[in-house]
């Protein structure tokens, strides 16, 4: 591996493992934050592997998070516990419950059919076509979880299921997104749609099948999100709007402020995103900085996370990274000013 | 056969042509103040629902302090004007140039944004804004039952309409307006100052939403902070699916889906009531898998050109 493609893909794993080494010392109160917070980097690279690399916008993904939840938590919940929460469950699903991997790789593989379903017919859209078609799929998906008990619990929290995602498995599922979209993005079919998202008309000039690259990258990433949606499940009880429109816009903001274009700049994002707001939140609960009290109303958390994120918009609308993968050189402009 | 119908079910039908014909003019309203700002700017403001929304907390105050009705009315047009005019100077001004997938990004964290002061500032529970309640009761009209609002609506749906085509062919901001949104750059090269453009289109778009406030506060009273949110998310797919290239095809998808939910409403049966979402976006899928460039949008669309 080359020193370039090294830097590229252990940045990414060493800032992942850092988050996860802080929560490890942290006290057990504080150590939920950086659960959440690996989670949130889970599913923000999920994102990135559709939206970074095709440049196209979706507001569908948490659909795909949330079937993945669905699929993860009805097939973990304890069999003897099925009927008192989930009573009209489909007979299969009620007779059958598998063990934490398997959820987890259940969880994917529902997340990564589901895409492919629905991206099928949907990645020949651009544009805010497309935004306006992926944002109708999170309508439905959302819709139809809530309402329909045969597949789940409806309305109901997912209570009873194994809390299973612990800093460990939080940290190890992050890891291996960051590794999967990492090879994919170094792969053919990476490179080719990164052609798409660049010039789709020249991509499509040297023979490059615009809706197949997306295709692919659709299903690559609903299956991450799908999984991504399984270590949810397994730290919370997650309900329908848990996975709905606060944390599409919240992992949305997490990609752009982090710089939308780079792997890199999807883990900065979520990371700087989840600990601010974590910080905050505690500081709603009363916070002893350096001997100073600092006990902020209710609420204010939401407030500054929406003002930093329009500041950093209309400020440095990259992101903080620049969307430029991380790199142990200095960029080219500042060099040339340097041997200036 | 038709005859043969009992006259109840004919009654009924009638009842909810006229209520999705209120329904799509209020979200035809709120889709040509989405639609003129999309044709100056290029950016789909995901923030119009909290300008209703801030209009009708302005609604809510006045009726709490018993203002007069003109007086509520005023400040609600004062308040969503002010907030309008800022979000153009502070948000869009900026961000101009960047791509249109930064603005929509920005525009949905300005919305998150609104909602949380909203929600820090007057809480989840909710304010009453009853000062144009008698409006809710009904009136017959051939044996049909319908609200005054639904009218009143429809009547300033069709006044705003007028004006606003009035506006845009008679007078010269208007010309400078549709040579806006045609091609930003050759009209700014032919002598049209941008900022006047995009300042009268912001605020016209104010303007509507006011309306829209007002119309909406009474037909459902309760403010809360996600008031409008809803309607802003429907209204947007209507105008995507109506086409955002022109005006007219905007407002008419803005128009047609309002209808269309409110006929599903009236159709579908209650045990599937709760799906209506599911169906609505399903419509709204099947439609731009066909027509891609919008229902009502003539030509291809600019995916052909290279």
């Amino acid at each position: 591996m080359s020193p370039r493609s090294l830097a590229q893909l252990g940045g990414p794993v060493l800032l992942v493992l850092v988050a996860a080494l802080l929560g490890g010392v942290a006290s057990s109160s504080t150590e939920v934050y950086f659960i959440n917070a690996l989670v949130g980097v889970s599913i923000v690279v999920a994102l990135y592997a559709f939206v970074g690399n095709s440049g196209v916008l979706s507001f569908g993904h948490i659909s795909f998070v949330a079937v993945g939840a669905w699929a993860a938590g009805v097939l973990s919940v304890p069999r003897a516990e099925k009927p008192a929460i989930m009573q009209y469950l489909f007979p299969f699903l009620r007779d059958h419950t598998v063990g934490n991997i398997s959820s987890l790789a259940i969880a994917a593989g529902v997340g990564g059919v589901y895409a492919l379903l629905v991206g099928l017919p949907l990645m020949r859209l651009s544009g805010l076509t497309a935004g306006i078609a992926t944002f109708g799929v999170l309508e439905i998906t959302h819709n139809v979880l809530r309402y329909y008990e045969k597949i789940g619990p409806g309305s109901n929290a997912f209570s009873s299921v194994p809390e299973t995602t612990g800093l460990w498995q939080a940290a190890i599922g992050a890891v291996a997104a960051v590794v999967v979209v990492f090879a994919y993005q170094s792969s053919r079919f990476g490179r080719l749609l990164r052609a798409t998202r660049e010039d789709a008309a020249a991509a499509r000039a040297v023979g490059v099948s615009v809706y197949r690259q997306r295709l692919v990258s659709f299903t690559l990433s609903g299956a991450l999100a799908g999984f991504a949606g399984g270590l949810y499940v397994h730290l919370l009880p997650i309900t329908t709007e848990t996975v709905y429109l606060d944390l599409t816009f919240i992992t949305l903001a997490m990609l752009v402020i982090g710089g939308m274009t780079s792997l890199w700049g999807a883990v900065v994002g979520a990371l700087a995103v989840s600990g601010l707001d974590s910080l905050l939140a505690q500081a709603e609960n009363g916070l002893d900085v350096g001997g100073l009290l600092v006990d902020l109303p209710a609420g204010t958390r939401l407030v500054v996370v929406g003002t930093l994120m329009a500041a950093v918009l209309i400020l440095r609308p990259s992101g903080i990274t620049g969307g430029r993968e991380l790199s142990l050189r200095l960029p080219r402009r500042r060099r040339e000013q340097e041997a200036a | 056969m038709t005859a043969s119908l009992p006259p109840a079910v004919l009654s009924i039908d009638w009842q909810v042509l006229v209520d999705a014909v209120g329904l799509g003019a209020v979200y035809a309203l709120m889709a040509v103040g989405i639609g003129l700002v999309f044709g100056v700017l290029r950016l789909v403001n995901f923030a119009y629902g909290q300008l209703i929304m801030a209009g009708a907390y302005a609604l809510a105050f006045a009726s709490q302090w018993d203002w007069p009705l003109w007086a509520g009315v005023a400040l609600c047009f004062a308040v969503v004007i002010a907030l309008s005019l800022a979000m153009d100077r502070v948000v869009f001004r900026p961000l101009r140039t960047q791509s249109p997938a930064v603005m929509l990004v920005a525009t949905f964290s300005v919305a998150f944004l609104l909602q949380s002061v909203a929600l820090l500032a007057f809480g989840p529970l909710g304010k009453a804004a009853s000062s144009l309640g008698y409006l809710n009761r009904p009136v017959t009209i051939g044996g049909v039952d319908i609200r005054k609002i639904t009218l009143v609506a429809i009547v300033i749906a069709v006044v705003c309409l007028v004006a606003l085509v009035l506006l845009l062919e008679r007078t010269t901001v208007g010309l400078h307006m549709r040579a806006a949104a045609m091609d930003f750059r050759t009209s700014r090269l032919l002598g049209v100052r941008a900022d006047r453009v995009i300042g009268s289109a912001v605020l016209v778009s104010a303007l509507l939403a006011a309306a829209v406030a007002v119309i909406l506060t009474v037909q459902n009273p309760l403010v809360t902070p996600d008031f409008a949110l809803r309607d802003t998310i429907v209204v947007l797919a209507g105008v995507v699916v109506g086409g955002m290239n022109r005006l007219l095809s905007a407002t008419l998808g803005g128009f047609a889906i309002g209808f269309v939910s409110g006929l599903l409403g009236g159709a579908l049966p209650t045990d599937q009531s709760q799906y209506l979402p599911s169906f609505l976006f399903g419509l709204v899928i099947l439609v731009l898998l066909v027509r891609p460039g919008g229902l009502f949008s003539r030509g291809h669309g600019p995916m052909e050109r290279v």
